[in-house]
């Protein structure tokens, strides 16, 4: 079986290659990338011929105006599973992911029980290969994300754990942060940290400032996020241990991690499509499904974010997917689950808001969907001859209107509903095989 | 639309009809004691006000004169919007008092109806009457004027518009098509 | 204008100030109700009115129940003691299963900020904010608004000093909009962790000094000081709040000679206010309860009135 995806625009960010070409794909790998000198050179048949695939056994996609890049990775989701599987499942977090363009994903380890040991490890993975997509995981960083005791790290390593987080439940105790990230440097993976102070949180819904004293919500100042951004950054400078912070959202946030680079102190971060496309005057409405954490920040933090997406000191888009069933969502803004599905919008909102007003080139943008994080994660990716064929096909020109109901996702909380947004992907290639969107055929002899 | 207005009365008309109320309201009563007048807000207290001193003037004692809000005893508050008035300005008892009320065109009867349950709200006057400048028929309720300035033939389609000198510079009754 | 174009009153802050004006106007002319022997009449016979109230309020409850009695509408009262609410049932089926009930009109009181916004959207009858969380408390502003006009004569380019707990305080919030709105300059005053964050970009002037404060205003209200913010660590202790913000007879002589003095109740007698102010020539605290029941009943007719909200553009 042999298919080609013909006349994209190739963007392969894992060795900075882009131009028009053809990607040939056989045997669920990347058979060949044909660029127009090598069309003029040979024909398509003789190609075939060459590799020894069989000209019937093969289809060919007609790709023109669309952009053909490495299957995208979303290294912060949320699939809730064991334990909610009534927000979300690995298999339906798995759909949205192949719906959002996404063929490799990393789940974190906030679930019911935690990831915090083998067994659970190999659960959710064995659960992942049953889906079309790759799916990874983190490893809480604490027993039960008790935030008091180190989980055994190597039995999950082990498992096949890729790195360590702290996601939605924040290490407090300074003391012990720089334990884990002096026992995780032995096995070489970094640490996934959610930067929240709970000290200065407690009961916080949205961000301090206008907003949140107009509304007279509990106030989430950005000094809890900062605070521990610091210490995590001096911890990684302390112990060695990669640090990756995960959905910076303030302008001090980008300064600390821009500084702690310019040092050489080993710290990456990730913003996420809504921290760069909403400000907390999105809850003037009590809109629920704009509650996050950390919460929507400012439009000088919008602008702060995508200065540090532009410069490169923020390396990673992640979606933090965070499915809420529908009931947790429609109560009182302060009971209200804090989380945004993002898997099913990052592209679009990524295409429309950074690509399209000029802060990233389309490849810097996919390159922090793909390289970054698989540099980040130890993964393998990029559209080289004899990588596995993840490729996410996508039409940066298409309108597209946000509509919840769609949604592969159990979840539908996003505050993006309604918004008429550039950017479409129209196939998610997993291992060669379309696992979600559809691609014209076009007949053989056209190519030859 | 073509809009036809007819005029019905003129001042002179208005004058006299307001003084022959006047004195029927004075012969009806025995005299000015212990009577009261009482305009049905809003466009029924230019008329009271005007009676009572025609009264006070034809006795030589001062009529005691109020306005009465019947917003809040309407039954038609599901047909229309709320709209907010005035208060009652009454600014005496009118427990055992002879209460004259006066609206200037006297219709369905409806209104008469809700300012006599916001009449007694306030008190138990010994009798009440009615006094209107215009009566132009189609009562829904049973209801009839003591005293009537004109009674004025209408059809359900038409409007009765009366201005007063003291809101609109002129004193003139016209029935408006 | 002679009527409101809304089903719901949720805040000041969206409210124009001719909808306020016609508010007050409305409230003005129902004092007279008040003052009768047989406070008593027809207008909202055979409506249904709920107060539900997720946080315990006599005042406000009995402020709105009486409002609506007067003007003969049915009320039930749901609070959360004892209901289902108790039992797990979300805000959302409480609210859909009292609407279906046949009530007309909601009266909201939540510790959540942006709970009455919520029913809104899910009820087609009209809500009125009763207090919400430490958002708003829109007809405690209005009554507030109804007491500064009767007492002055006017709104408008008086001096308003609102001192104590502004972070923490749906008062607060609901009187600066409704006092800007009507021109008036808005002093707050408090100590500096009570004030909320960026309040200062808000139309008011802003102090951590009561005598500065005072200086040569027309009205002080006088906020609660609830005494377990000091377990939070807002202040050290009552003595030092009294001390700093307490509004006695002496310090009054900063502002003008005729000074009002409000309060929305309930007084910790010694600690915010000297009994003598709260008792004293100045206060006009209880006129502030009065007024709170024409308030409601004005807003009860004008929300409830045919034609209003219902089926209107």
């Amino acid at each position: 079986m042999w298919a080609l995806l013909r006349n994209g625009q190739v963007i392969d960010p894992f060795r900075d290659y882009t131009g028009t070409a053809d990607v040939l794909i056989a045997g669920g790998s990347v058979a060949a990338l044909i660029d127009r000198c090598d069309r003029e050179r040979q024909s398509l048949r003789t190609i075939l011929i060459q590799l020894d695939l069989d000209e019937r056994d093969g289809q060919v996609f007609d790709c023109s105006g669309f952009v053909i890049c490495p299957g995208l990775i979303d290294i912060h989701v949320h699939l809730r599973e064991p334990g909610y599987e009534y927000k979300e499942t690995i298999a339906t977090g798995a759909r949205a992911a192949a719906a959002g363009g996404f063929t490799t994903v990393v789940a974190m380890p906030n679930t019911m029980p935690a990831v915090d040991n083998g067994a659970v490890v190999r659960y959710v993975l064995d659960r992942g290969r049953e889906t079309p997509i790759r799916v990874f995981t983190a490893g809480a960083a604490t027993k039960a994300n008790n935030g008091a005791e180190m989980a055994e790290i190597a039995d999950m390593v082990e498992a096949g754990a890729i790195a360590l987080s702290d996601d939605a439940f924040p290490i407090q105790s300074a003391d012990l942060m720089r334990r884990v990230m002096e026992y995780a440097r032995m096995f070489n993976i970094p640490i996934l940290t959610h930067c929240e102070d709970k000290s200065m949180t407690q009961d916080a819904v949205m961000n301090e400032g206008l907003v949140c004293t107009i509304l007279g919500l509990r106030p989430w100042p950005r000094q809890a996020e900062e605070i521990m951004i610091w210490r995590n950054i001096l911890l990684a400078d302390l112990t060695g241990c990669r640090v990756h912070i995960q959905h910076v959202t303030t302008r001090g946030g980008v300064e600390a991690v821009r500084w702690a680079k310019s040092r050489g102190i080993p710290v990456s971060c990730e913003t996420c499509p809504h921290y760069f496309s909403l400000t907390d005057e999105a809850l003037l409405t009590f809109d629920t499904n704009a509650k996050c954490c950390p919460p929507l920040r400012t439009s000088d933090d919008v602008e702060a974010l995508k200065e540090g997406l532009a410069d490169g000191t923020i390396d990673i888009i992640a979606s933090d997917h965070a499915p809420h069933a529908q009931e947790e969502k429609e109560v009182e803004f302060q009971d209200a689950a804090f989380g945004i599905v993002g898997l099913e919008t990052a592209v679009p909102i990524v295409i429309t808001n950074l690509v399209k007003t000029g802060t990233l080139t389309i490849e810097q943008a996919i390159s922090k969907m793909t390289a970054a994080p698989a540099k980040l994660l130890g993964l393998s990716g990029g559209l080289a001859v004899g990588s596995a064929a993840d490729i996410t096909v996508l039409d940066p020109n298409c309108e597209v209107v946000i509509n919840s109901s769609t949604f592969q996702s159990k979840g539908r909380n996003t505050p993006f509903d309604g918004w008429k947004l550039s950017g479409k992907v129209v196939a998610t290639i997993v291992n060669g095989e379309i696992v979600s969107g559809e691609l014209k055929t076009v007949p053989i002899e056209d190519c030859c | 639309m073509n809009v036809q207005v007819t005029q019905v009365m003129d001042n002179n008309e208005i004058r006299r009809a307001l003084t022959r109320i006047a004195h029927e309201i004075i012969e009806r009563n025995k005299g000015a004691q212990n009577l009261v007048i009482i305009g049905i807000q809003s466009r029924g207290v230019p008329m009271a006000r005007r009676l009572a001193k025609l009264i006070s003037e034809i006795e030589g004692t001062q009529v005691p004169v109020g306005s009465l809000n019947v917003a809040l005893y309407r039954d038609d508050f599901d047909k229309r919007p709320a709209r907010t008035i005035s208060a009652s300005d009454i600014p005496f008892d009118v427990t055992d008092k002879r209460v004259v009320l006066v609206d200037e065109v006297l219709y369905t009867g409806r209104t008469t109806r809700a300012a006599l349950d916001a009449l007694m709200d306030l008190g138990r006057p010994a009798v009440v009457q009615l006094a209107v400048l215009i009566d132009r028929g189609h009562r829904e309720l049973p209801i009839r004027a003591d005293y009537v300035g004109k009674n004025l033939p209408t059809s359900r389609k038409e409007r009765v518009d009366v201005h007063w000198m003291e809101t609109h510079g002129e004193d003139a009754v016209m029935i408006v098509k | 204008m002679t009527q409101l174009h809304r089903k719901d009153i949720l805040g000041l802050q969206d409210m124009s100030s001719e909808e306020i004006q016609l508010i007050l106007d409305t409230a003005e002319s129902y004092k007279e109700i008040l003052s009768r022997s047989v406070k008593k009449v027809p207008i909202l016979r055979g409506k249904s009115i709920c107060t539900l109230f997720y946080e315990n309020s006599t005042r406000t409850r009995c402020s709105f129940e009486l409002a609506a009695k007067i003007m003969s509408a049915d009320t039930t009262a749901v609070s959360t003691a004892g209901s289902s609410i108790q039992k797990g049932e979300s805000f959302k089926d409480t609210l859909l299963t009292l609407e279906a009930m046949g009530m007309d009109l909601f009266v909201i009181r939540h510790s959540a900020s942006g709970a009455p916004h919520f029913a809104a959207k899910i009820l087609k009858s009209s809500v009125i904010n009763a207090g919400d969380g430490m958002h708003e408390h829109p007809t405690q502003g209005l009554l507030d608004m109804l007491t500064i006009r009767q007492n002055k004569g006017r709104i408008e380019g008086l001096k308003v000093l609102i001192v104590g707990d502004i972070m923490h305080s749906r008062v607060a919030r609901s009187n600066i909009w409704g006092l800007s709105k009507m021109g008036a300059h808005v002093r707050l005053c408090g100590p500096r962790t009570l004030l909320p964050a960026e309040i200062e970009k808000l139309p008011v002037e802003v102090y951590d000094n009561l005598d500065m404060a005072l200086e040569d205003v027309d009205v002080v209200n006088v906020l609660r000081i609830q005494l377990e913010r000091m377990n939070r660590g807002f202040f050290p202790s009552v003595r030092e709040y009294s001390a700093l913000f307490g509004i006695n007879k002496d310090r009054l002589r900063r502002a003008k000679p005729d000074v009002l003095v409000m309060h929305p109740g309930p007084m910790n007698r010694g600690i915010e206010i000297t009994p003598d102010v709260a008792d004293g020539e100045f206060a006009v605290i209880t006129e502030q309860v009065t007024n709170g029941v024409a308030v409601r009943m004005a807003l009860l007719y004008l929300l409830l009135g045919g034609g209003g909200h219902v089926g209107s553009a």
